[in-house]
């Protein structure tokens, strides 16, 4: 599973740890959280984000 | 040109003395900034002391000039420059941030130096080409870049969400010399413009109130920002707003990492409102209680109160208790608008408590936990909420509930 980055802000998505405190489990893969789920550190939306090269 | 800005004579440590008007920091730069002595009101955040708006010019071989002021205060700043040098000379603008406080100026400046170029991230960039909707030119710099201007090259660290997505500080290595923008401020407007001049007491309090209303909710960003910054050899921190850092860095620093990690006092905060005084009676209760149990309590009426001022007692409290009737089957208003705002600074650390009075349904109690049930505080084990009019035995059992409170975290290790 690939890790995503915040354009806005440069937070990580790492899928193994997932965004428990915003009900995304760990082991989520990216593409597979809602399409509602923002950036917990920024607020930006899922569109915002790029693979992690 | 008048000396109406003037500030006083200071001679500084490597013997550079000040004129009237113009302040300089190191041998060729200087505080080019604005005083905004009116200031009460910054979006929503109480300024008792006024601000300045922080411009900093160096003289070298490219003419270079750090973040600018508010538009309203751009003849105060061009004032200054032209004391010093033509501003039409100014080669490049740093903006380190997007903010208008800071590139409000740079329009009208660019009006008389059409071929400056501005300095900036990626992401500061982009929002000032969407404030200011102009072409300028523009010279876009990753984190770690750097820019040689003549004797000083120049180095720009990004520091995202402290506290926008562009946020970037300049460093100037041959000068010792750190320009945060925004990271490190205080509201204070002062003729003085050193950290020597000002009560330390009076610094803290308007740094702490700077950090917990703008910075708070990017403690973890805060963290990485401080370990980058405290790899580079510094003797003077000159932020966007207020006195600079000389010769308490090491103080303000220590309470950067205590506020970044969400360290707390051993203290309560009770925030409150009340229709016919109930809840006030348990808020009153519920404050004698904490003290009994030898913990430091402050009560704050969210009808007198202002938000952003709470907010800074939040960031200090471990507990915080929050009282309100029920009103249309929900709290106050006033509690609802303080809430929002508490949730939106995201505090960490905290142990919750929610009390209050109602006459039939009771609801706010739940409302007000529904709320803040985001920040994933620990909370005491029920909430309080009284029928009508808390009798004897309600007040003693509120009192009650805070001795209990007040000794768990008292007996907790940690800060006093």
């Amino acid at each position: 599973m690939d890790k995503y980055v915040c354009d806005v802000c440069g937070y990580e998505y790492d899928p193994e740890k997932g965004d428990p405190d915003n009900g995304v489990e760990p082991g989520t893969a990216f593409e597979d959280i809602q399409d509602d789920w923002v950036c917990p550190v920024c607020g930006a939306p899922k569109s915002e984000f790029s693979k992690k090269e | 040109m008048s000396s109406m800005w003037s500030t006083k004579i200071r001679i500084l440590k490597k013997g550079v003395k000040n004129t009237l008007k113009k302040v300089q920091l190191k041998q060729e730069i200087y505080w080019v900034g604005a005083i905004d002595w009116d200031l009460r009101n910054f979006h929503g955040y109480l300024t008792p002391r006024g601000s300045t708006y922080n411009s900093y010019l160096i003289i070298d071989k490219k003419i270079t000039l750090v973040d600018t002021v508010k538009h309203y205060k751009y003849d105060e700043m061009i004032s200054r420059i032209n004391e010093i040098i033509d501003p039409k000379k100014i080669d490049y603008i740093i903006s380190n941030h997007v903010e208008m406080d800071h590139s409000g100026s740079i329009p009208k400046l660019l009006e008389i130096c059409p071929n400056a170029t501005i300095v900036t991230s990626t992401r500061g960039e982009k929002g000032l080409k969407k404030h200011y909707k102009k072409d300028y030119n523009y010279k876009v710099v990753n984190s770690g870049e750097t820019l040689n201007i003549g004797k000083r090259t120049l180095h720009f660290v990004h520091i995202p969400m402290v506290h926008w997505p562009d946020s970037m500080v300049t460093y100037i290595p041959e000068d010792k010399l750190l320009l945060p923008n925004d990271a490190f401020g205080q509201h204070i407007a002062s003729s003085e413009r050193f950290d020597d001049e000002i009560d330390w007491g009076i610094l803290k309090e308007e740094a702490a109130k700077y950090y917990a209303n703008i910075v708070m909710p990017y403690g973890d960003q805060v963290v990485k920002a401080l370990d980058v910054l405290g790899k580079l050899d510094i003797d003077m921190i000159a932020p966007s707003h207020g006195i600079i850092w000389e010769t308490k860095i090491p103080d303000i620093i220590k309470e950067y990492k205590k506020w970044a990690k969400y360290e707390t006092e051993k203290s309560a905060l009770i925030v409150y409102d009340s229709m016919w005084g109930s809840t006030e009676k348990l808020a009153y209760s519920l404050a004698e209680g904490f003290e009994e149990s030898g913990i430091q309590v402050s009560i704050r009426n969210l009808k007198t109160t202002h938000i952003s001022d709470i907010i800074t007692d939040v960031l200090k409290a471990n507990i915080i208790a929050l009282g309100s009737p029920t009103i249309n089957n929900t709290m106050l208003p006033t509690m609802g608008g303080f809430l929002t705002y508490l949730v939106g600074l995201r505090p960490r650390n905290k142990i919750g408590f929610i009390f209050g009075s109602y006459g039939w349904g009771g609801q706010a109690l739940g409302e007000i936990r529904k709320m803040i049930d985001k920040l994933s505080w620990d909370y005491y084990k029920e909430n309080y909420n009284v029928n009508y009019v808390p009798d004897e035995k309600n007040l003693e059992e509120i009192k009650e509930i805070g001795k209990d409170l007040g000794k768990k975290i008292k007996n907790k290790g940690g800060k006093k």
